[in-house]
């Protein structure tokens, strides 16, 4: 062993003897990460110590890839891995191969992690939350098309509110491939505005299962949604991430189906209500009218045209009675002379004499006798008295002397 | 008119909105009874379109070209 080596065949030696024994290909460390350094290769370098000493430490891009919580400066973890050497450095160094936070859990730590930071960029900012559509046209369901989950959703929306339609986009809602599926649902939604309203979730199922629901990838793509997004994962304690970035969250599937859309029982009877006030508003208006009517047709500016109207009307009943009055005494005065009249030539009439024993003869063609030359004896003389004729013949005639006289 | 073309949101807003005129009041009878009889007009409307909806579920599908379609969905019962 007097002849020097070459410092690679040192390290060389050195590596083998530890990469050989047992206890180092295997071990559990636990320590408090410090020098946390991330390097564009997608390996992360850092520091495992205690209050004495320290170790570095590499943790290669596959594995640093599917950690789901970031390592921190001053972090308490639980590292699992092989020790070996790094021969250009000399330095032996713990190739990790796994890292979970000691003292929580990993998903627990995972979502404080993602919660702080993505509250920190102004994903939950309630001032960036949308308004839900109060009558959505269309709803797309981002979930499993089997299952509870959605099919409560469609019940309860066709109940309430059938005037919107369902669009299922189905997604794996757990695995691996999860994630990536919701986020590209999402943003498939918001490129072909297939909806103005999208609930994604799942039903219950263990922090595991909700995963998919935890992740950045998710958040962001609800995030970026410029369709209003409720959150529905799981049942009511169950909080994600994605309920913190969504514009609504919903403690169940159910109750995003309850949110999404008004319910008809109510709508009907907000109606009625409206009905009812629409009503009272026109019976009041109508009331309204008929009080100023009443109210105008007393005023004296209504009324006195009408009493004008009667005075007129009396006044004329009174020419028209004064008229008929002296019509009335004008006939009068006309019916006495008349009578007087009547009365004269009554008394002038020759007729009025016969009822004195006075009588007129007449001669066969209707001519009065004044005379004795106007018959010869044997001509038919009809004698006229006060109540009618005497059908007689001349016997004879005779002259008298104080005709001569006169 | 284009009243037959309004969605329910649409016709509730109008209802609200003829309401709250009528209860001010401010307008004459006659305008006050023609918007008393659109709002009863809307009031039918609104209540029609709810008892003749009918929920339309369909489920979006990837075709094998890559085209995505849209095909009636009823969720299976469990």
């Amino acid at each position: 062993m007097n002849e020097p080596i070459s410092v690679t065949a040192l390290n060389q030696y050195v590596k083998g003897l530890l990469d050989r024994d047992r206890l180092l290909g295997r071990v559990y460390v636990c320590g408090e990460i410090s020098n946390y350094k991330r390097y564009p290769s997608g390996h992360h370098y850092f520091s495992l110590k205690d209050a004495e000493s320290a170790i570095r430490c590499v943790l290669f891009r596959r594995e640093a890839a599917a950690l789901r919580f970031q390592p921190e400066n001053g972090m308490k973890v639980v590292v699992s891995g092989r020790v070996s050497v790094y021969p250009r450095d000399g330095a032996y160094q713990l190739y990790c191969a796994q890292m979970t936070p000691d003292g929580v859990g990993e998903l627990a730590l995972a979502f404080e992690q993602l919660k702080t930071r993505l509250h920190r960029e102004g994903l939950f900012d309630p001032a960036r939350k949308k308004p839900l559509p109060p009558y959505p046209k269309r709803i797309a369901l981002v979930t499993s098309p089997a299952g509870a989950a959605v099919r409560d959703m469609i019940r309860i929306l066709g109940a309430r509110w059938p005037m919107t339609e369902v669009l299922v986009v189905p997604v794996r809602v757990q695995g691996e491939e999860a994630p990536g599926e919701i986020a590209a649902a999402l943003d498939l939604v918001n490129a072909l505005d297939l909806a103005d309203l999208i609930i994604t979730g799942r039903g219950g199922g263990s922090m595991e299962d909700l995963w998919a629901f935890n992740e950045e990838e998710v958040a962001r793509a609800v995030f970026r949604s410029h369709i209003p997004v409720i959150s529905a994962v799981g049942h009511e304690p169950d909080i994600t991430i994605s309920d913190y970035v969504a514009d609504r969250r919903a403690s169940t599937p159910s109750n995003a189906a309850e949110l999404a859309v008004p319910d008809q029982e109510e709508l009907r009877e907000t109606l009625d209500h409206l009905y009812r006030r629409l009503d009272r508003a026109v019976d009041r208006r109508l009331q309204r009218q008929r009080d100023a009517l009443v109210r105008l047709s007393g005023s004296p500016f209504l009324r006195s045209p009408l009493r004008t109207v009667q005075e007129k009307r009396m006044t004329l009943d009174l020419y028209r009675q004064r008229l008929v009055n002296a019509l009335d005494r004008q006939t009068g005065a006309h019916r006495q002379s008349v009578a007087r009249l009547a009365a004269a030539l009554d008394a002038l009439s020759p007729f009025k004499v016969l009822g004195r024993g006075y009588a007129i003869p007449y001669r066969e063609d209707g001519a009065v006798l004044a005379s004795i030359r106007q018959v010869k004896a044997g001509d038919p003389v009809d004698i006229r008295v006060s109540d009618g004729t005497i059908h007689c013949r001349a016997e004879g005639k005779e002259k008298h002397q104080w005709q001569k006289r006169s | 008119m284009a009243e037959k073309k309004l969605t329910f949101e649409q016709a509730m807003a109008r209802l609200e909105e003829i309401v709250a005129q009528l209860e001010a009041g401010e307008q004459p009878l006659d305008q006050s009874l023609s918007l008393y009889e659109e709002g009863a007009k809307l009031m039918k409307q609104c209540a029609s379109m709810l008892d003749k909806a009918e929920q339309k579920v369909t489920k979006l599908r990837m075709e094998t070209t890559g085209e995505l379609t849209e095909v009636p969905f009823a969720p299976l019962e469990e």
